[in-house]
């Protein structure tokens, strides 16, 4: 019980009274320290989940716990402070004129003390591996970089969980590159639950968890792997199935028994030359 | 990405104008645009001026920064030499000019208030050559505190202030995106007559204005989510120093009072 860290219990939303209902009834949990994905299609409701969990939106219907908070009007201001989100656009979250000023924009808001924001912002910019950057203005940034910044100001308030709410969407193959390997290290670091949402079926790989939201409701629970397996059904709810799952899917109709369903490229090399030197 | 955007005209540099602490800086300035015009003889002006150009001096600000700042001004400087000159008949006549007459008096009004505003511009130019804009509004909001008591929201406006400056080099890197859009639609913004380039600017205009408020509303909503809720309990990284450097400015400038208040008559 004391592992739950998030609970939607039976929530549903929309955004006004006329409005289609954006939730149906979503009911799922994330525990400590552990990486969740969300995946689905436009509209399917991702967003908002991101959103009814640090108090920007309430629900009609359902409850939502942080940490065993109820989030309401009256505690939105701490669960803000264990809920860290990370927009899609790079610029429009960069609040400071310079990084150093950005990073200590959410501990200023909390009433740091100075020394304790300085060293914070040493600790928090050397773990996204920016620590060069301290005194460049935005404008000198590129997207990834922003983007890391981020990522980096929300992490100086030490939050429980790290929401990236589609943070990769508008970087190049680069930025989100450079974007996965940070988050990587993150976690491993600083003991926070992730919840990565995205509609980028590459970016759910190295994620413990999957939920599948389709149509405002939570269509399935799952690993990666299983999931990758099941390409007829994620094309049917308008996902992409990445090129390596259809390689193998592809392989396996050929009568090339591949074993378990591969991740990434490395995965399939993998099991391909050790059938090759089997056979 | 534009490299080259510097908001204001900032020259970064070391110097003791540099770090004075930028309250320092506005207070004294504010100061002297009131004192230049209690200058009244040839004394109190050469004290205000040597002031003046030793601030100059010391900022080790080139030049030809300090110039490009009186570039705009400088029409002005001659139009109201010339005012004076032809207004002011007191004193004796120099010499004639096309049967014109020009007096002493005339002489030395527009060369005083010439001065003036020279003297003006220098020193406010000095200011923003030296210091950072968002050194400037840290300033700002130091010294409008007192304002609080009466309500007035010092911490919204300081904030607004360093938003904007935050916002201005990507809001102008996103006028030339669109503009270049819009041009490789079609629209002609350097051709044709004045009143087709003006129409020209509007596809420009309401594309900048629709993205300006969309931001703005994520903006608002990222800040949120960070734990902004107005200037209660905030603390602040960035930290004015009130050093040794400006108690000895003040009392320099004191002595500059002091000896204008004696020489003038």
């Amino acid at each position: 019980m004391s592992n739950k860290l998030v609970e939607f219990r039976n929530v549903s939303f929309r955004y006004g009274e006329e409005q289609p209902w954006v939730l149906k009834n979503c009911s799922f949990e994330i525990y400590k320290e552990e990486w969740v994905a969300i995946i689905g299609h436009n509209g399917s409701g991702k967003s908002t989940i991101a959103k009814l969990m640090n108090g920007l939106l309430f629900p009609q219907e359902g409850e939502i716990y942080i940490d065993g908070k109820l989030v309401q009007e009256e505690t939105i201001w701490d669960i803000r402070k264990d809920v860290g989100m990370v927009f899609q656009n790079p610029d429009n979250q960069f609040v400071g004129t310079t990084v150093q000023d950005d990073v200590a924009f959410g501990m200023e808001n909390r009433g740091f003390s100075r020394e304790d924001m300085l060293t914070r912002i040493e600790v928090v910019l050397d773990a996204v591996r920016m620590q060069d950057y301290r005194l460049t203005e935005p404008h000198r940034l590129s997207g990834g970089q922003k983007q890391r910044i981020a990522i980096a100001s929300v992490l100086a308030i030490s939050p429980k969980v790290l929401i990236l709410d589609e943070a990769t969407a508008m970087l190049d193959p680069k930025g989100r590159k450079e974007i996965m390997a940070t988050v990587t290290g993150v976690q491993e670091k600083n003991n926070v639950a992730l919840l990565t949402i995205t509609h980028d079926l590459q970016e759910i790989v190295q994620a413990d968890r999957v939920i599948v939201m389709n149509e405002g409701e939570v269509w399935q629970e799952t690993t990666p792997r299983t999931l990758f397996s099941q390409q007829q059904e994620l094309r049917e709810i308008g996902l992409d199935v990445p090129f390596i799952a259809t390689l193998a899917n592809e392989l396996k109709q050929a009568g090339i028994p591949i074993s378990q369903e591969p991740l990434n490229h490395k995965e399939l090399l993998e099991e391909l030359w050790t059938l090759y030197s089997r056979t | 990405m534009n490299n080259a955007i510097v908001i204001g005209q900032y020259v970064p540099g070391n110097s003791l104008v540099h770090r004075l602490d930028p309250r320092t800086k506005i207070t004294i300035i504010f100061i002297f645009v009131f004192i230049v015009f209690l200058a009244n003889n040839v004394w109190s002006y050469a004290i205000l001026t040597t002031f003046a150009l030793a601030s100059m001096f010391t900022s080790r600000v080139p030049i030809r920064f300090i110039l490009k700042g009186l570039l705009p001004v400088w029409f002005l400087i001659i139009f109201t030499f010339l005012l004076h000159i032809i207004i002011t008949k007191e004193g004796t006549p120099v010499f004639e000019i096309f049967s014109f007459k020009v007096y002493s008096g005339g002489l030395i009004q527009g060369f005083a208030i010439s001065m003036r505003f020279f003297l003006l511009i220098l020193v406010t130019s000095l200011l923003t050559l030296t210091t950072t804009p968002i050194e400037i509004t840290d300033a700002i909001e130091s010294l409008l505190h007192p304002l609080k008591r009466v309500k007035f929201p010092v911490h919204e406006l300081a904030l607004m202030m360093s938003i904007s400056l935050r916002f201005i080099p990507t809001l102008l890197q996103e006028t030339e995106k669109i503009s270049k859009a819009q041009a490789s639609r079609g629209v002609d913004f350097r051709t044709g007559p004045i009143k087709d380039r003006v129409e020209a600017v509007v596809p420009l205009l309401v594309p900048l204005f629709v993205s300006a408020f969309k931001r703005a509303e994520e903006l608002a909503m990222a800040m949120e989510a960070r734990g902004y809720q107005g200037g209660e309990g905030r603390t602040k990284l960035r930290e004015l120093k009130f050093g040794k450097l400006d108690i000895i400015i003040y009392i320099l400038f004191s002595t500059v009072i002091i000896g204008l208040i004696l020489t003038r008559n």
